[in-house]
């Protein structure tokens, strides 16, 4: 067997690892074996590529291709094994990003490299739609990873004849791919690389923090589509595989976490949403009267049911307060109460993160409740304790037609007997809107921070 | 356009189908993982970031090259520990408890 054939055998062996770690990471038991499977593949596509002759060579700058490799493990390692788990969609969207800029150089360097042999136009086109794709999210991922470390607003950014420009910008990108195909003028690619540079941040500016991590898997996808376009240029089918295999199911992935908010990805991608405060009465809502109480009441009402639902939100993770929560739980377990947590597919900042965030508190697996059946269960918890969440218990959601996130499955913290709603301040939550539920009279509202006020409710339970 | 071509395009349809297949039924909780399990795989530009580097024969494709070698090595390494890191927590409950009780008892 050639040396060819060997490498590009060890790059089939690493396409079907990809293909099992997918598999893998859609079950909960075999998801890090996954994970750890597909790692393996990369390592086996590496070293095989250092092995690689092209044109009768063997690869030239190898002492370079180390250094980089070496700046890019030296720099990756410590921020992926540091960075607080509540930033992790921010971390993900970095290294999207970067992987998106990777796709859109390689396809750059490689036009350099081969335009003056006049490639077949298929060639050129992939070269293009590689560095369109790539680039736009590169861009989008720096704007997404700014919107959600809170380096800017997080409200959707946007302004007169935005939808125009946009669709300007996209239109403009198409052209100029189609005019370098037709006079392969190659000095027009910096002019594809700076628009679509453009656009990637132009797209992603009117969409709302709360929406960013939609976003992302879109961008996800789009970089694994980037991928393939290389994947057609340097002639891999590895490299085609993969970008793919992402591409394809990242943008199914993006219309199931859309439909988990019950809105539509183009809702998502092009509607602006939670640009301003809406739907609720939201101009008298400030007068009405809330029933707020001290975290002590709280914490007697606590103590005297027999089931009590706690329903996380982001806030639970801005405040650090996850441990503190599960002190909680274990506290009014330790009473003989029964706990559960409902847990809302969007809670956090991306479906499954307020599980992450739950289990690295190690709260029990058993006690999490998918929406379903937390819902059901909700009419017998005496006490519905929300913390940090909001926009995911808004009755507005099923009630108000004129809603906003009308439409959008809620959880019932609401057919609870009581609801003790843990909230810093009366601000509506990500989404702008106004909260129906914390006028209920069912409501006791206990202001403060989430984690101050969990301590003194542990404290509390404690003394009953 | 010729039977090359043909080759990548008949591997570019199934893969299509293979990705929206393999995922179709994942819980909700593992959307996370998920997303950035798959984020580090299309980290596999690096071969291409190494193929291109490796042929490079002028400076700017060199310091091209050189870049995208550092970004996709990002991608592929902070994508992967990332994910497990993540996965480690939903493996981690059963068993440490499991132990405490052992060492408890």
């Amino acid at each position: 067997m050639s040396r060819g054939t060997l490498i590009d055998l060890l790059y089939l062996v690493a396409a079907t690892t990809f293909i099992i770690a997918l598999k893998g990471l859609g079950s909960p038991k075999r998801a890090r074996q996954g994970n750890l499977v597909a790692a393996l593949g990369m390592v086996i596509a590496v070293v095989a590529t250092f092995f690689k002759q092209i044109d009768g060579h063997g690869l030239h700058h190898v002492g370079l291709i180390l250094l980089a490799m070496a700046i890019g493990v030296i720099v990756a390692v410590p921020a992926a094994r540091m960075v607080q788990m509540t930033a992790m969609p921010q971390l993900v969207a970095i290294f999207n990003g970067v992987g998106g800029g990777a796709a859109a150089l390689v396809s750059i360097t490689e036009f350099n490299h081969i335009h003056s042999s006049h490639p077949a136009t298929y060639i050129t086109l992939e070269v293009l739609l590689g560095v369109l794709i790539g680039t736009v999210s590169f861009s989008g991922s720096a704007i997404a990873y700014a919107k959600l470390q809170e380096l800017m607003t997080g409200r959707p950014v946007t302004y007169p004849g935005q939808q125009v420009i946009n669709a300007v910008l996209g239109v403009g990108g198409l052209a100029l791919i189609v005019i370098i195909l037709v006079t392969g003028t190659t000095t027009l690619l910096w002019v594809l690389l700076a628009l679509s540079f453009v656009l990637g941040i132009a797209f992603v500016l009117p969409i709302g923090g709360a929406d960013v991590p939609v976003l992302i898997s879109l961008l996800n996808s789009f970089t694994g589509l980037a991928v393939a376009a290389s994947g057609f240029t340097l002639g891999s089918n590895l490299l085609i595989v993969a970008g793919t295999l992402v591409g394809a199911s990242g943008i199914l992935l993006t219309r199931l976490m859309s439909k988990a908010m019950g809105r539509s990805l183009a809702n998502v991608l092009f509607s602006a949403f939670g640009s301003a405060t809406t739907g609720g009465g939201a101009s008298g809502a400030d007068q009405r009267p809330v029933r707020s109480g001290s975290p002590e009441d709280a914490g007697i009402l606590m103590s005297f049911a027999s089931r009590v639902a706690i329903i996380p939100g982001y806030g639970l993770a801005v405040a650090q307060a996850q441990h503190v929560l599960r002190e909680l739980g274990e506290e009014l377990e330790s009473k003989g109460i029964e706990v559960f947590y409902a847990i809302h597919p969007v809670a956090g900042r991306m479906p499954g993160h307020m599980n992450v965030l739950l289990a690295e508190a190690s709260v029990p697996y058993e006690q999490l409740k998918e929406l379903d059946e937390a819902n059901s269960e909700m009419q017998t918890a005496d006490v519905a304790l929300v913390v940090g969440a909001n926009d995911t218990v808004n009755p507005a959601a099923s009630d108000d037609k004129t809603s906003p996130i009308y439409g959008m499955p809620i959880i019932h913290a609401d057919l609870a007997e009581n609801v003790i709603f843990l909230k810093r301040s009366m601000r509506p939550g990500f989404a702008g809107i106004e909260n129906e539920l914390l006028y209920n009279p069912k409501t006791t509202l206990v202001f403060g921070d989430a984690k101050d006020t969990l301590t003194k409710l542990v404290a509390a339970v404690k003394a009953n | 356009m010729g039977n090359t071509l043909l080759q990548y395009a008949t591997v570019l349809m199934l893969s299509i189908f293979v990705g929206i297949e393999i995922i179709a039924k994942v819980p909700s909780i593992l959307h996370t993982p998920l997303m950035s399990g798959s984020n580090a795989i299309h980290g596999v530009i690096l071969v291409g970031a190494m193929l291109v580097l490796g042929s490079a024969t002028t400076n700017l494709e060199e310091i091209l090259g050189f870049l995208a070698v550092i970004l996709a090595t990002l991608n592929v390494v902070g994508g992967f520990v990332v994910t497990d890191r993540m996965l480690e927590m939903f493996r981690g409950k059963a068993k440490p408890a499991a132990a405490k009780d052992e060492v408890a008892s």
